[in-house]
């Protein structure tokens, strides 16, 4: 008998008005696996993040958390569960330092005052751990450049120890080198056993770190790859909707017989 | 790597870091000390009797109402946001602690708690139309500048004028001063050492963590001018009345509110909604409820700085909280280099601006020249305020794409 999913989303669904943003969505992600969530602009994959992160819960489905289910509802209490999540715009504060980013809604204290030392110290403890190098951590995020600030968006999440960390396109706006930081940084993530959702449109980056890879399509379920056995084309037509899928050729198939 | 820092190994380290903090728009309070002096000195130049101990000890009570108005400003502009009404809300607490003290002859006591309490009774109206409605605080402020006003005029009733007890606990207030030599001196060597020992202790606490420390010689030269400065303020007194109680308690105020912006969670939290809403909410910071208690701090101080604005002409009356007491109040935190875009200023900058703006009507009125004048002035600085506080939010942008 395997250990139970870290995270498994069973039937989710969200609607915005008169739109269908996720419709009967599954998702499993298992301790030390990286599964990348692909597809189209507007497939649903920022929306099902924040469900998963608390943002903006689902309107139907149920979230099972480690063999149980829960209801996340708040931020804070996907953050007790042990998810954290990097968003695509970062979530910083411009005018906090790296230590006040870092520590943002889980300050340190020492007799009722913020603990500014023992802060600090983790930072560097945390930036050290992973090889992270910065000018210093004193300064308003403001005046870092971008994979500097996305180094600090990942470094935030990690600090919490949490088990499964959500990566909403943290490869987005960097250059070559910078994103070869952030890959290793994801398997560093895996190797010590955390889960990671792994979100990008960059799919050299998702053959290059992710061991599953699923695909929405128009707030859909549009399958879900291994990614040493599967071809670029396969999952580029998934995700576009091009070509047939095994989901959709089966579908088509009983439609045929009935 | 950013191009600034790259460069500053090579270059005497002090200059280094003060070029680097200038090109990432880090500025800090150097831009109103230089006007503040500039002031001074030209006034000084145009009337000696501008630096003589009497002129500056009724300056440094005068600043105190429009100062504590000043410090709630600075809290709600920090989330990013205005207060329109402190104006109002200052005429209207002198009005009620006026009307209940004399014409009712409550204790004066309870009547400055009431007084005080309807300020935070307010804020907490504002903040809930703001925060939790959310009606732009532009609007709601506006609405309680006109509203609030109208109060205080219903209050005050046919009268119109209500003068208080010169002998009252008010009055005091602004009337106050210890005479004896050594409490100056003992307030200046208080708050010097005590910024010593806080500041040895910070380091040495750093030092055994292993984490970045200010070095000995950079906790010397700070340590060294604020008592230079706090001992010159207090001979300066003391050739007059001494030191007056109004300035102790906008100090004391300052100090307080200083710590609890610096280093409580609470002043963390209201920077960092006014440096990103949405990174806030996200980090699961109860954004309503900070918004609208900084509204209930500005309120509150309003209150507060309404009672020593009262206290310093002994009296209420329907001008209370007008004229142009409410620009000055925002005029002030934004000279003192508060920034009007939010998430960036200090409790101090109400101290820095407020001395700016009453230094220029100071010097005027000693000129004689026509208040006209005063206005063109207090302007002209208000827009190089303004204008700095852009260009350097502009200049840390521009830092963080190299």
């Amino acid at each position: 008998m395997p250990a139970p999913p870290l995270l498994a989303l069973k039937g989710i669904s969200k609607r915005f008005g008169a739109v269908q943003a996720l419709a009967d969505i599954d998702l499993e992600i298992r301790a030390g696996q990286v599964v990348a969530l692909v597809g189209d602009n507007g497939a649903g994959k920022s929306t099902l993040v924040k469900i998963i992160a608390g943002v903006d819960p689902a309107d139907h489905g149920v979230v099972v958390w480690d063999g149980r289910p829960v209801h996340i509802t708040r931020p804070h209490e996907a953050q007790a569960l042990g998810i954290a999540t990097v968003y695509q715009d970062l979530a910083l504060c411009d005018n906090l330092d790296v230590v006040g980013n870092l520590f943002l809604g889980r300050e340190i204290h020492r007799v009722g005052v913020l603990d500014e030392v023992e802060m600090e110290r983790r930072t560097l403890g945390l930036l050290d751990t992973f090889s992270i190098r910065m000018p210093s951590v004193r300064v308003p995020v403001a005046s870092l450049s971008g994979g500097q600030r996305q180094t600090v968006a990942i470094s935030r999440s990690l600090l919490g120890e949490p088990r499964l960390v959500l990566l909403d396109e943290p490869t987005a706006a960097l250059g070559i080198e910078q994103t070869a930081q952030v890959l290793d940084l994801v398997d560093r993530l895996r190797e010590r056993g955390l889960g990671v959702l792994l979100i990008s449109h960059n799919m050299g980056d998702v053959k290059a770190v992710a061991d599953w890879i699923a695909v929405l399509r128009l707030g859909r379920n549009n399958g879900f790859f291994d990614v040493t056995t599967t071809s670029h084309e396969q999952i580029i037509s998934s995700i576009t909707g091009a070509t047939d899928n095994a989901v959709s050729r089966r579908g088509t198939r009983e439609w045929e017989v009935g | 790597m950013s191009g600034g820092s790259g460069t500053a190994g090579d270059r005497p380290h002090r200059w280094g870091a003060l070029r680097d903090s200038l090109r990432s728009g880090e500025l800090g309070s150097l831009p109103v000390l230089l006007s503040l002096a500039s002031i001074w000195l030209i006034f000084a130049s145009l009337d000696e009797k501008f630096l003589s101990p009497r002129n500056l000890s009724n300056l440094s009570v005068d600043i105190v109402g429009t100062g504590l108005i000043a410090v709630g400003v600075v809290f709600v502009l920090l989330v990013g946001e205005i207060d329109l009404s402190v104006g109002s809300v200052s005429g209207l607490a002198a009005a009620v602690f006026a009307v209940l003290n004399v014409q009712h002859g409550m204790a004066e006591v309870p009547a400055v708690l009431v007084a005080v309490a309807l300020g935070a009774a307010i804020g907490a109206v504002h903040g809930f139309f703001f925060a939790k409605v959310g009606v732009p605080a532009f609007v709601v402020t506006l609405a309680g500048l006109l509203g609030w006003n109208g109060l205080m005029l219903y209050v005050l009733g046919s009268s119109g004028t209500v003068n208080l007890d010169d002998e009252g606990l008010v009055a005091m207030l602004t009337s106050h001063y210890f005479n004896d030599v050594a409490v100056a001196y003992g307030v200046a060597a208080l708050g010097t050492a005590g910024y010593f020992l806080v500041s040895f202790r910070d380091a040495r606490r750093r030092i055994a963590a292993g984490v970045p420390a200010r070095t000995g010689g950079g906790i010397a030269v700070r340590t060294g001018a604020l008592g230079a400065v706090t001992f010159a303020a207090a001979f300066v007194l003391n050739r007059f009345q001494g030191l007056p109680l109004a300035l102790l308690i906008f100090i004391t105020v300052l100090v307080g509110l200083d710590h609890v912006l610096r280093r409580t969670t609470y002043g963390r939290m209201i920077f960092a909604i006014g440096g990103g809403v949405e990174a806030a909410r996200r980090a699961g910071l109860g954004v309503v409820r900070v918004r609208i208690s900084v509204f209930m701090v500005s309120s509150t101080m309003a209150a507060v700085g309404g009672l020593f604005l009262a206290s310093r002409v002994t009296s209420a009356s329907q001008a209370s909280g007008g004229g142009n007491l409410l620009m000055n109040t925002i005029a002030a935190a934004v000279i003192g280099g508060t920034s009007l875009f939010g998430g960036r200023g200090r409790v101090w900058s109400a101290l820095l601006g407020v001395l700016v703006i009453q230094s220029i009507a100071s010097g005027v009125a000693l000129l004689g020249i026509q208040a006209a004048v005063q206005y063109m002035i207090t302007g002209g600085v208000l827009l190089v305020a303004v204008v700095i506080d852009a260009l350097s939010r502009r200049a840390q942008k521009a830092h963080g794409r190299v």
